[in-house]
């Protein structure tokens, strides 16, 4: 990664609305190789509509997303996936399928057309399954797995796309506090590897741990940016979520306890 | 690396196609023995001057062919509707496309109309629902395609009431020929070099898409962050889908449950992957329904069943032994 080199990601006076109401305005924001940015807010704010429209998923109302230095219709479908992967809320398969075939799904963009999965995809794919712990269930039908099972299948597939951006929507959502952690360390093995990483997060305490930015997404559509350490206090958390929160601190992790 | 199944699969599926075309040119009134078959296909004489190869490649070999492009035809858009609905549960008919030829077929047999007027009549109708429902579902990005599905069931539920209301109107004397079409039978299908056309087109032109088509079936929004055009597969998908079971329905009616019992069928010898799924629809789908006429023209010979009647009563019965094994085990 050279200087001159386009960020990640960059953000121009974004706007979004949805359902008449203002989710976001005049937003900007650049990242770059190796960070991390946790996005955090109110139930409602609109933090999954952010990310979707970080991830192509949804044209901005105003304003432009740049993915390393172009936009999306400029990089086209394809070309787009081999740069950011997404990972979404619902976990669903209406059709039987194994944990490695879902996770074989991530490879689909470095494929052409005519080709099959190769060793080295299926590679790849175990180890995704691997880092998430689902080695031993890789033949298992994904319809059978619990909720958290299916969302470290959901992160295995992101993983096995290898995107140089990952955008995850509360990628923790059914995970026990062990896999939580797993999960984390993972994403910032990738980060530290030169991978950029942004995630809607609920806790933040694990915000401020494994991001180095934040993003605070108000009701009325304002929002802040900043290192995770300035903006993550109790004093402005307490405001974002309108209940007092209490910082805790215990062999150097913090925690923010609601009073 | 991958299972082997699909290479024990796919050989027994080809011998499956070739005994049901093989049993189709046998059995019926005429009985030809193998041996006679063989040399009648291969052109050489008959002992009957000429009669078994007139049955064969005038009545037997068009009807055969005919059933196995429909089945293969019904199985493919079945197989494919599944995926572009996200549904099991659908089959071919399920957003009036069966319908819309339904109507057309019936508004030219009332009229006394037959041979390509009918075809026409039914191709036209056909193509007029596919528009109709592709048109008000215009812009559907929800992952179950919930307007997509409804439009096509109130198009379907309409058409089925222009239908009953032409029964009703229908003059004794074409009331019978009315209904074997809304059966499904195979008896008038003598073109099937259009219909085997169709199957190859639709198998060549979905074909390619089938490894985004796997990831459509499982996230649409996921499929779209992992390089699949969501938007541009589903209208592709919708009208192979559609052209595929509208050139089913021209050549036999409406016959019921390939559509829907093969790609489950087919799914549980080979797994969910389209790129296997989908020829092995097609070819099961043809064999089953080969073997389903040939069943349907000598059961109660001399007269004939509409082989549509006797897929129902199949696959039905299948069908809900498949649902019950399923919900036990899910």
């Amino acid at each position: 990664m050279n200087a001159s080199s386009p960020p990640r990601l960059a953000v121009e006076a974004l706007y979004l609305a949805l359902g008449g109401r203002t989710l976001c305005r005049d937003l900007s924001l650049t990242l770059a190789a190796g960070e991390t940015l946790a996005i955090l807010g109110r139930n409602g704010a609109g933090k999954s509509t952010l990310l979707a429209a970080l991830a192509g998923l949804r044209p901005p109302s105003a304003g432009r997303v740049l993915l390393s230095g172009r936009d999306y219709a400029h990089w086209g479908t394809k070309a787009a996936a081999r740069l950011r992967g997404w990972l979404g809320q619902r976990q669903e398969d209406p059709f039987p399928a194994t944990a490695l075939e879902v996770a074989l799904s991530g490879r689909h963009p470095h494929l052409a057309r005519w080709q099959w999965e190769s060793a080295a995809d299926y590679a790849v794919a175990r180890a995704a399954l691997r880092e998430t712990g689902l080695e031993a269930l890789a033949e298992r039908d994904a319809r059978a797995l619990s909720g958290g099972e299916r969302q470290r299948l959901a992160l295995a597939a992101l993983l096995a796309q290898e995107a140089p951006l990952m955008l995850l929507d509360e990628p923790l959502t059914h995970l026990d506090l062990n896999h939580q952690i797993a999960a984390l360390e993972t994403l910032a093995r990738r980060a530290r590897a030169g991978a950029t990483v942004v995630m809607v997060l609920h806790d933040p305490g694990l915000a401020l741990r494994y991001a180095s930015r934040a993003l605070l997404l108000y009701d009325d559509g304002n929002s802040a940016t900043g290192a995770a350490a300035e903006l993550l206090r109790a004093e402005t958390l307490s405001r974002l979520y309108g209940h007092p929160l209490l910082y805790a601190e215990a062999e150097g992790r913090v925690a923010f306890v609601p009073g | 690396m991958r299972s082997p199944r699909p290479f024990l699969i796919f050989p027994l599926l080809f011998v499956l196609a070739l005994a049901s075309l093989a049993a189709a040119l046998m059995a019926g009134s005429l009985s030809v023995p193998p041996r006679e078959l063989l040399a009648a296909l291969m052109g050489e004489a008959t002992p009957d001057g000429g009669l078994t190869a007139q049955v064969l490649w005038q009545l037997r070999l068009p009807r055969a062919l005919s059933g196995f492009a429909v089945g293969g035809l019904l199985a493919l858009a079945g197989a494919l509707m599944q995926t572009l609905l996200r549904n099991p549960l659908a089959d071919p008919y399920v957003l009036g496309i069966s319908g819309g030829a339904g109507v057309g077929a019936l508004t030219a047999l009332f009229l006394g109309l037959a041979g390509f007027w009918l075809s026409g009549a039914a191709f036209g109708g056909a193509l007029a629902a596919l528009l109709l429902v592709f048109a008000l579902a215009q812009g559907d990005a929800s992952g179950a395609q919930t307007r997509l599905l409804l439009t096509g069931v109130v198009v379907a539920s309409g058409c089925g009431a222009v239908i009953a209301l032409l029964l009703a109107l229908a003059p004794e004397t074409r009331l019978r020929g009315m209904l074997f079409w809304l059966m499904g039978d195979l008896g008038s299908a003598d073109a099937p070099w259009v219909s085997l056309a169709a199957l190859a087109a639709a198998l060549t032109l979905a074909f390619p898409f089938a490894r985004e088509l796997n990831l459509l079936a499982r996230n649409p929004e996921v499929a779209q962050t992992q390089g699949v055009d969501v938007r541009r597969l589903r209208g592709l998908v919708y009208f192979i889908a559609a052209l595929a079971t509208a050139c089913a329905v021209v050549a036999a009616g409406t016959i019921g449950f390939i559509g829907l019992i093969v790609p489950h069928l087919v799914r549980l010898a080979l797994g969910s992957d389209l790129r296997l799924v989908l020829p092995a629809a097609a070819l099961a789908g043809g064999a089953l329904l080969t073997a389903a006429d040939t069943l349907a023209r000598t059961l109660i010979a001399p007269e004939q069943l509409p082989v549509g009647v006797l897929t129902a009563l199949i696959g039905v019965p299948l069908f809900l032994f498949l649902l019950a094994r399923t919900g036990r085990r899910g």
